[in-house]
C-alpha cells in the first residue's frame, strides 16, 4: 500500500501525522434509547422528555430494540464482528446535562467489534491508492441534555430533549496519515450510515459530531502522545482541527516543549482548538455493568433479520454499475455517493428501460448522463420556475424513450423537459403540440433535398467530383428547409444516397 | 369492634368484607385510628387516611354491586416510603427528597391498589433503605411496639423496613409492603415477631420504587401470617416490561397450593451457619424449627455453603457500589432538595445539596461505593467481589441439589435497645449476615416468627428456597408457624 506523503514541515524536518477518530453517531429511531420518549428534533425544549431521561426516583431503563438493531446493521455494513453477548456499563460523572449522574453506555464489551471501512483513491487529495481505515468497535451509549447559558444572567438552563436518545460510538483505529484522509472517512461513513438508515447523517444538527484524535511523529517512529478534540460537527472542521492540531504539536515539540494528553475544544471562529481538560483533571468514570440492564443476547433470527434488511451497499453498488451497467468510473461514483442520487437513478432507470423495451445495461448510460448533468442543468437554469413536483420519473423516461426512438433531439429533450418542469403537462403531448419533434418521415425530408439538389446543382457538381466538405453545406440547407426538426441521422442518410 | 378488627390479618378482613361480616369502610376507620393512636411508634412519615377510605368505599360499592372482589379487596396497609405514590409525598425518609410527590405510581403500590388494598400511609424506614435497626430515618426513629423484660428502653424494630414491621407487628396495620436488598424485610420481621417474604429476585417490579442497589433490591410484603403473606405477594407479583429485570414468568397461585406437609422434603441446614458469637437463644431457636419441620414430615439433611463468611463483605462492596451510581440522580436539579449558596457554582450546588440531603449512613456508603469503583481498585474490589457473589450462588445451586429449602436463623441476635450499635457501623452490619447470602444469590427467603427469647423478645426463623420456588418457602414457614403457635404480640404501651 503506499502511504499518504502528507507531511508537516518543521524545523527539524518532516514530520508524519496519526489520526484516530470517534464518531458519534444519532441513531434513527422514533424512540430514546431506553425510554419511550420522542427523538424529533427541533421540539420547545423540555418537551420529549419521559420520567426515565428526567431520571426521576424509581425509574428504569428498558433496551429500544430498534436502536440495538440499527447497531448491529451498521456493524454488518462495515463487515463487522457482531457480538451476541454484550452489556452496558454506567459511566459516572456528575454534570447538569446528565439527569442520572451516569450514563449509560458500553465499555467492557460493546455490541460490535472489529471491522472497516474504505476509502477512495483520490490522486488530487493525495490518496494515492484505496485505502482500507480499520474500525476498532461500535457501541450504543446515551446522548447527554444540552446547558443554555444565555438564557438568564446568573443560571443556566437545562433542555432534557436530546438526552437519552441513543448514539453509536464508532471507534476507528488510528489508521489516517492525512486531513484528506480523516474528511474521506468521515464521508465515507456518513454515506455508509445513509445507505443502511441507521444514522441520518446529518452533521448541522449535531446527527454526526466526531471527536478527532491527533498525534505527530517522525516517520517510522512509536506513535506520539495524542491530543483529543472534541464535537467537531462538519468534515471540514475535522480535516481543519487536524491541521490545526498537527502544526500546534509539530511547535511544540520543535520549540523544546511536549505534547500533553489532553481534551481540546475547536474554535470556529478562529479555526483553533484549546485545552479543555488535562489527564490529571480526566474524571474518575468508575465504569461498572448497569445493574438495571441484563447483558444483550442476540439470536440468530434477530441478526438473520438485520442482515436480510441491508440494502445494497456503496462499495458493492458502485462496482456493479461499472460492471453490469457499463457505466464510466466517474458515473458510478456519482452516482453512487449519495442516496437520494442513486435512488433517483435507479427509478429511472427501470422507467426507461421499460418505456424503451430494452435492458436496463442498454440505456444506463444515457439515462446517467441524464440524471448527472442534463436534468441538473435544466433544474438550474430554470431556478424558482421549476416545480419539483413535476420532475416525475415518468416524465423523464418518456423524454429519455423519444430521444432513444430518433423522436426527439438532444436539444429538443431538453426544451420538453422545462416545459415539464413548469406545467408539468405530458411530454409526449408537448413534443407533438409545440413541434418539438424530429421529422423522420422520408417522404418529407426527400422532397426538402429534391428542391435544394435543383437548386445547387454547382455544388453537387463540385461535391461529385470529391469535394466532400459541401456534405456538410447540403445538411445544414436540409436542416434549415425542415426548420431544425429533420433527423440528423435519415437526413445523411438520403443525402448520401442522392449526391451518389 | 374496632380493636377486634384490627386484631385482624390480611385474610380475615378480606373474606370478612366479601362475606358482609363487616364493611370495608369500618376496616379503613379501625385501622385509621390505631394509626392515629400511635403516632409515638413513628411508624409513618405521612398518613393517608383518605386513601385508604376512598379504596374502602370503592370496595364496599363493587360488592353492593355483585361484582367480583379483588385478591386485597377492603385491605389498608402500610407503603413503605420507598415506593412511588402517586401525588404523595415518597421521600425515601431522606431529606434530600422531602416534600417530592411523585407523578407516577410504583407498579407494585398500583397492583395493589387493582387488587382492592388501600393505604393507610406512607411508612418510615431507614434512609434509602440503608441500614439495620430504623435509626438513619430524617424523619426519626421507628420505635418498636416490644419491650425488652424488666426494661423500658426504646427497642429496634430492626430495619431498614422498621415502619413496616412495627405497624404490623403494633396492629396499626394488617399487613405492610418491605423491600429487601440485604435483609431489609426478613431482619425486621424477625425482630418484631412477624412474617416477611422476599420473593425471587425479578418477581416484583422493581419500577418505580426508589432504587437502593439495583441487583439485589426486591420488594415483599409483611403481615402477621404466612397465608397473609402469600396473598400479599401474589397481588403485588408480576411481569413488569418497564423492568428489563422483571422475570416473564406467571404468577403461581401460593395461597391455594399453600401446604404445610412437608412428607418427602428435605431441608438443608447450612453448617457454616453456625457462627462463633451466635446467641445460644438463636441457636436453640434453630434447634426447635429442625424439629418442628421434621415433624411435618420433612427430613433434615447437613449442608454446606462454604463460601458464606464472605458473602457479607461481598455484599458491603456491591451494594454500596451500586448505591453510589443509583444516588447521583439526587442533585438538586430537577426535583427535591437544592441547596444554592450565594454565588456559587454547580459543584458547589452538588456539594451544598447532598452535604444538607443525604445523612451519614447515605454518605459512607456513597464514599465506600465510590471508592470501590475507582480507577485501581475496581479490580481489587468490584471484580472481586461478583466472583464471591457467583460463588455463593453456586453454593446454593449445589445444597439444592440435596434439599428443597434451607433452614437458618434470620438474624445472630433479637433486637437491640435504639443507640446500642449507632457508633458501630461494623456490628450493626453483622446484623445482617445471615439475611445477605439469599440476597446475593436472588433467591427467596422468608422469615417467620419461633418463639420469644428469655428477654421477652421475638426470634424469627429463615427459609431459603430455590429460585421460582416461593411456594417450597411458604410452605416451610407455614408448617412452623403451625407448630410454633405464635401468638405472642406486643402489650400496648404507646
Amino acid at each position: 500500500m503506499t502511504e499518504s506523503t502528507y507531511r508537516i514541515h518543521g524545523a527539524t524536518g518532516e514530520w508524519e501525522v496519526v489520526i484516530g477518530l470517534e464518531v458519534h453517531a444519532q441513531v434513527t429511531s422514533n424512540a430514546k434509547l431506553f425510554s419511550g420518549a420522542s427523538t424529533a428534533f427541533g421540539s420547545e425544549p423540555n418537551c420529549n422528555v419521559s420520567l426515565v431521561d428526567a431520571a426521576m426516583p424509581g425509574m428504569l431503563p428498558v433496551p429500544n430494540r430498534e436502536c440495538i438493531r440499527q447497531a448491529v446493521r451498521t456493524g454488518m455494513a462495515i463487515e463487522a464482528q457482531i457480538n451476541r453477548w454484550s452489556r452496558f456499563d454506567r459511566k459516572n460523572y456528575f454534570y447538569a446535562d446528565l439527569p442520572q449522574g451516569y450514563q449509560i453506555s458500553q465499555l467492557y464489551h460493546p455490541l460490535v467489534g472489529e471491522g472497516s471501512l474504505t476509502i477512495e483513491a483520490d490522486e488530487k487529495a493525495g490518496i494515492p491508492e484505496d485505502k482500507v481505515i480499520g474500525i476498532e468497535r461500535i457501541h450504543v451509549e446515551q446522548d447527554a441534555g444540552k446547558l443554555m447559558h444565555d438564557q438568564h444572567p446568573t443560571m443556566s438552563y437545562v433542555d432534557l430533549n436530546r438526552c437519552g436518545v441513543a448514539l453509536m460510538e464508532i471507534v476507528s483505529r488510528p489508521d489516517m496519515r492525512s486531513p484528506a484522509e480523516a474528511g474521506a472517512y468521515v464521508r465515507k461513513l456518513r454515506t455508509i450510515l445513509r445507505y443502511v438508515g441507521s444514522c441520518d447523517g446529518n452533521m448541522e444538527e449535531g446527527s454526526m459530531r466526531a471527536d478527532v484524535n491527533v498525534s505527530v511523529r517522525k516517520p517510522g517512529e512509536e506513535f506520539g502522545t495524542r491530543t483529543e478534540t472534541k464535537n467537531v460537527n462538519s468534515v471540514r472542521f475535522v480535516m481543519q482541527v487536524i491541521e490545526y492540531e498537527a502544526n500546534r504539536q509539530v511547535e511544540l515539540i520543535e520549540s523544546g516543549g511536549t505534547v500533553v494528553q489532553e481534551t481540546r475544544l475547536f474554535d470556529v471562529a478562529s479555526g483553533t482548538t484549546r485545552s479543555m481538560r488535562s489527564k490529571e483533571d480526566a474524571h474518575d468514570y468508575r465504569y461498572f455493568p448497569d445493574p438495571d440492564l441484563l447483558p444483550l443476547e442476540l439470536e440468530d433470527s434477530f441478526l438473520d433479520e438485520c442482515r436480510a434488511s441491508l440494502p445494497e451497499l456503496p462499495d458493492a453498488k458502485r462496482a456493479r454499475y461499472e460492471v453490469d451497467l457499463g457505466l464510466t468510473e466517474y458515473n458510478a461514483r456519482e452516482l453512487t455517493a449519495e442516496v437520494e442520487t442513486f435512488a433517483r437513478f435507479e427509478t429511472l432507470l427501470a422507467a426507461t428501460a421499460k418505456a424503451i423495451g430494452k435492458a436496463e445495461r442498454d440505456v444506463a448510460t444515457p439515462v446517467a448522463n441524464w440524471s448527472l448533468s442534463v436534468a441538473p442543468g435544466v433544474i438550474k437554469s430554470l431556478g424558482d420556475e421549476a416545480d419539483p413536483a413535476n420532475a416525475t420519473a415518468a416524465a423523464q423516461a418518456s423524454i429519455l424513450a423519444m430521444a432513444d426512438k430518433g423522436e426527439i433531439s438532444g436539444g429538443q429533450a431538453k426544451e420538453i423537459y422545462e416545459l415539464v418542469l413548469r406545467t408539468g403537462r405530458d411530454p409526449q403531448e408537448i413534443a407533438d403540440t409545440e413541434g418539438l419533434k424530429q421529422v423522420s418521415d422520408t417522404g418529407a425530408i426527400e422532397a426538402a433535398i429534391d428542391t435544394i439538389i435543383a437548386a445547387n446543382t454547382d455544388k453537387v457538381e463540385e461535391y461529385r467530383s470529391g469535394k466532400d466538405k459541401l456534405f456538410g453545406f447540403f445538411v445544414g440547407q436540409t436542416m434549415k428547409a425542415m426548420q431544425g426538426k429533420a433527423n440528423p441521422g435519415v437526413v445523411n442518410e438520403l443525402l448520401k444516397d442522392k449526391l451518389g | 369492634m374496632t380493636n377486634e378488627l384490627t386484631n385482624l390479618g390480611v385474610k380475615a378482613i378480606r373474606d370478612g368484607v366479601a362475606s358482609g361480616t363487616f364493611t370495608a369502610r369500618e376496616v379503613a376507620e379501625a385501622f385509621n385510628a390505631a394509626v392515629a393512636d400511635a403516632a409515638s411508634l413513628n411508624a409513618f412519615i405521612v398518613t393517608t387516611p383518605d386513601h385508604a377510605l376512598a379504596a374502602a368505599d370503592s370496595v364496599d360499592a363493587a360488592r353492593a354491586r355483585g361484582e367480583a372482589l379483588g385478591t386485597m379487596a377492603g385491605v389498608p396497609i402500610g407503603m413503605k416510603d420507598l415506593f412511588a405514590t402517586h401525588g404523595v409525598q415518597t421521600t425515601a425518609a431522606s431529606h434530600i427528597l422531602e416534600g417530592f410527590k411523585p407523578q407516577y405510581e410504583s407498579t407494585v403500590s398500583q397492583n395493589l391498589w387493582d387488587a382492592g388494598a388501600g393505604m393507610l400511609g406512607k411508612l418510615n424506614l431507614d434512609q434509602f433503605a440503608m441500614g439495620s435497626s430504623n435509626e438513619t430515618s430524617y424523619f426519626g426513629n421507628v420505635i418498636s411496639p416490644w419491650k425488652k423484660a424488666g426494661s423500658n428502653a426504646a427497642m429496634s424494630p430492626g430495619g431498614s423496613s422498621g415502619g413496616s414491621s412495627t405497624a404490623v407487628a403494633a396492629r396499626i396495620a394488617p399487613a405492610a409492603t418491605g423491600t429487601d436488598t440485604g435483609g431489609s424485610i426478613r431482619q425486621p420481621a424477625a425482630f418484631t415477631g412477624i412474617c416477611g417474604i422476599k420473593p425471587t429476585y425479578g418477581r416484583c417490579s422493581r419500577w418505580g420504587v426508589v432504587a437502593f442497589a439495583s441487583s439485589l433490591d426486591q420488594a415483599g410484603p409483611m403481615a402477621r401470617s404466612v397465608e397473609d403473606c402469600a396473598i400479599m405477594l401474589e397481588a403485588m407479583a408480576g411481569f413488569d416490561p418497564k423492568d428489563a429485570t422483571s422475570l416473564d414468568l406467571p404468577v403461581p397461585g401460593w395461597e391455594a397450593a399453600l401446604s404445610a406437609d412437608l412428607r418427602g422434603k428435605k431441608v438443608g441446614i447450612p453448617r457454616e451457619y453456625r457462627m462463633d458469637g451466635t446467641d445460644e437463644e438463636i441457636l436453640a431457636s434453630w434447634e426447635q424449627g429442625k424439629a418442628w419441620l421434621r415433624d411435618a414430615g420433612a427430613e433434615i439433611v447437613d449442608v454446606s455453603l462454604p463460601h458464606t463468611k464472605y458473602a457479607l463483605p461481598a455484599y458491603y462492596i456491591v451494594a454500596p457500589a451500586e448505591a453510589s451510581s443509583n444516588l447521583a440522580r439526587y442533585d438538586g436539579v430537577r426535583y427535591g432538595l437544592r441547596d444554592l449558596p450565594d454565588g456559587a457554582g454547580l459543584q458547589d450546588m452538588y456539594a451544598a445539596t447532598r452535604e444538607a440531603g443525604l445523612g451519614d449512613e447515605v454518605k459512607r456508603r456513597i464514599l465506600m461505593g465510590t471508592y470501590v469503583l475507582s480507577a485501581g481498585f475496581y479490580d481489587a474490589y468490584y471484580t472481586q467481589a461478583q466472583k464471591v457473589r457467583t460463588l455463593v450462588s453456586r453454593d446454593f445451586t449445589e445444597a439444592f441439589a440435596q434439599c428443597d429449602v434451607i433452614l437458618a436463623p434470620t438474624t445472630p441476635t433479637a433486637s437491640f435497645p435504639l443507640g446500642d450499635k449507632t457508633d458501630d457501623p461494623l456490628a450493626m452490619y453483622l446484623n445482617d449476615v445471615f439475611a445477605v447470602p439469599a440476597s446475593l444469590a436472588g433467591l427467596p427467603a422468608m422469615s417467620v416468627p419461633a418463639l420469644l427469647n428469655s428477654d421477652g423478645l421475638p426470634l424469627g426463623l429463615q427459609l431459603v428456597g430455590k429460585a421460582f420456588d416461593e411456594q417450597s418457602v411458604l410452605d416451610a414457614g407455614l408448617a412452623i408457624q403451625q407448630r410454633a403457635g405464635f401468638v405472642a404480640k406486643p402489650e400496648k404501651w404507646w
